[in-house]
């Protein structure tokens, strides 16, 4: 019997039952720069820390940035989840660092997406679990600025109110779009945006469509075929 | 993984036999003549096919020995799900008329629990039997859940996650109490399809009017199994198209998988008394090895009654698919009912009815020992995944407190 061909979100590139790209396996099974029990080895001036362990993926990272160059000299991390999440964590460690470190505007501008294509992809069902590395890297960078009286340079967290009774902000939104829900039913079923002030709906419904063609294009497209 | 220091096992380790077991090369032996030559249909008016039907029949009765019921009540199907799905859709199809009502639990195998949800979508209303921190269900609850309406009765006789045994016999003994004299009703009926290789299949004395069992759980064929049906219990089937299994379930009939599936029956209910002991000694081991390993653990399920094969805990700080994933590299395959193991990124829907809270779950790690499982796997597989956990854990941002 032939073998047959298997979707790519489920094999590996060398066709082993690996769930994920041989870089992703790298960086999960041997991660780099990751911290020994909380304790880095290097005196770093920024930390931050995102998630929470009910969601299942937390992570810190500890930076080492040189004032005079505005340079990433050391990044460590800590991470609590699944392979996606430890393989993305690292392998940013690895952006940052490498070639005499990044500057800091340029490491401001990292997004999930570059992340990706750096780990050769995620299967589209994990995507979500990558999308903490640049946030936890975000909340370290501005303790630096604040820790180094840089106030001015902190980057405001650019959320914006679409429930105003409950709340519920356009990066609720996009959590839930990473989470899984696949639909604008399912957006408002996770975040109950609109419960509180209906009214906003119409935009809820717009920003869903935004979020989950920005990050499961491939399937948006299948799904508009269909119509 | 250098790090680590540890090699992986030479051969694989396999501690997910709640998933499927392998066959046993008894039970291949048996099914070869049917895949080969002996491929006549039953239906055959000649040699090819009486000798068929004789296979079937003498399948049939081998099983119907261990169920302590007529070889005519045994339904042959294609998997555990369809028997789950043949009993509860039939079942509810053929007696609408006199009550749209069912019964299940909370941690029912998606064959069962989807079903039950497909129903109510069609119509039909379902009541939820929730179970206590150790996964049992409470008789008292299900008493009065039992409304004159109440067509059937779909409790598991053992979790496939966290191997909780349920208490069958006496459930069935509260149905009975309950039951229409004249209808029947409410059926009752049992997924055991974990239970077939070590516990009791007696249908009197679980009192249950339906049980499923398939054969890729006990060392036999995939794509087969079995539904139990109690003379007179009125069902309509879900597959139509021909006389076979009683006009219950048409389909040139699957010889080889039903010749496998009944030896395979026949030898786990035979090694019950000799094989149940050392399993769960080895299981034990491996369990307190783990206890004494690694802190802050806790263990699912219920302490006592429970399948002799199981362990289900959950680690602390750590998340499953991760700690699965690295078991593999050595050699273990084990299971995990953490979201980001699922497709559908949900925690396991039993692991959230025994009150588990998500952080914890997403630790949880089972391990499910086989009669192929030795002792040199065990310890291999404590000190390994003492070592792994430590990894994870040093990695891991958290620190939880969690007390039952």
């Amino acid at each position: 019997m032939k073998k047959l061909n298997k979707s790519p979100d489920v094999i590996s590139f060398k066709g082993t039952p690996w769930l994920y790209s041989g870089i992703v396996k790298e960086h999960f099974l041997n991660p780099k720069n990751f911290v020994i029990k909380g304790k880095p080895t290097f005196k770093w001036n920024g930390v931050g820390m995102v998630g929470s362990p009910a969601c299942g993926d937390m992570m810190k990272i500890w930076l080492l940035i040189d004032q005079k160059t505005d340079r990433i000299k050391k990044c460590g991390w800590q991470t609590f989840g699944c392979a996606s999440a430890i393989a993305s964590t690292s392998v940013l460690s690895v952006m940052l660092v490498e070639k005499g470190g990044m500057k800091v505007e340029k490491a401001l501008q990292i997004s999930q997406m570059d992340i990706l294509k750096r780990l050769g992809g995620l299967p589209s069902r994990k995507i979500h679990c990558s999308v903490l590395g640049d946030k936890a890297l975000k909340a370290a960078i501005n303790d630096y600025f604040r820790n180094t009286k840089q106030g001015s340079r902190v980057v405001a967290e650019g959320s914006r109110m679409i429930d105003k009774v409950l709340k519920i902000t356009d990066k609720d939104i996009e959590d839930a779009v990473l989470h899984g829900a696949k639909s604008f039913e399912e957006v408002v079923e996770r975040t109950k945006a609109g419960k509180g002030d209906p009214s906003c709906l119409p935009l809820v419904e717009e920003l869903a469509h935004f979020y989950i063609s920005k990050y499961f294009p491939c399937e948006n497209c299948a799904v508009k075929g269909k119509k | 993984m250098e790090y680590l220091n540890i090699k992986p096992y030479k051969t694989r380790i396999y501690l997910d036999n709640a998933a499927t077991t392998p066959i046993d090369p008894k039970v291949l032996k048996e099914m070869e003549p049917f895949l080969k030559n002996d491929f006549g249909n039953p239906g055959g008016m000649y040699s090819y096919g009486y000798e068929a039907r004789e296979a079937i029949d003498h399948a049939r009765t081998i099983i119907a020995k261990y169920l302590n019921c007529n070889a005519g009540e045994i339904i042959f199907t294609g998997s555990g799900t369809e028997s789950d799905n043949l009993a509860i859709i039939g079942t509810a199809k053929a007696n609408q008329k006199y009550g749209k009502h069912i019964i299940t639990t909370k941690i029912e195998h998606p064959a069962v629990l989807e079903t039950c949800q497909a129903l109510e979508k069609a119509g039909f209303d379902v009541t939820y039997l929730s179970v206590d921190k150790n996964g049992l269900i409470d008789l008292k609850e299900l008493e009065k859940a039992i409304k004159p309406e109440t067509i059937l009765v779909s409790i598991m006789y053992a979790n496939n996650e966290i191997g909780t045994i349920e208490p069958i016999a006496e459930a069935g003994k509260i149905i009975a109490k309950k039951r229409n004299k004249e209808t029947g009703l409410p059926y009752f009926h049992t997924d055991a399809c974990q239970a077939a290789g070590s516990l009791s299949l007696d249908v009197n004395a679980l009192g249950v009017d339906l049980l499923t069992l398939n054969g890729s759980k006990i060392y036999g064929p995939k794509g087969v199994g079995a539904l139990y049906l109690r003379k007179n219990t009125k069902i309509e089937p879900l597959i139509y198209g021909g006389h076979q299994e009683f006009g219950i379930r048409a389909g040139t009939e699957n010889v080889a998988g039903i010749v496998g599936f009944a030896t395979a029956l026949d030898l786990a209910q035979k090694s019950i008394k000799t094989e149940v002991p050392r399993i769960k000694k080895l299981r034990d081991k491996l369990l307190s090895g783990i206890q004494k390993s690694i802190k802050k653990i806790i263990v699912n399920g219920h302490p006592t009654q429970r399948l002799p094969n199981n362990i289900h805990i959950s680690i602390f700080d750590i998340e499953g698919e991760a700690l699965v994933l690295y078991l593999d590299q050595m050699n273990i395959c084990t299971g995990t009912g953490s979201a980001c193991s699922s497709k559908m990124l949900e925690a396991s829907h039993v692991l959230r009815a025994i009150s588990l809270p998500h952080e914890i779950i997403h630790g949880s790690l089972r391990l499910t020992l086989g009669k192929n499982t030795t002792e040199k796997e065990i310890e291999y597989t404590i000190a390994t995944l003492a070592k792994i956990v430590a990894h994870l854990r040093a990695m891991s941002p958290i620190n939880l407190k969690y007390t039952r």
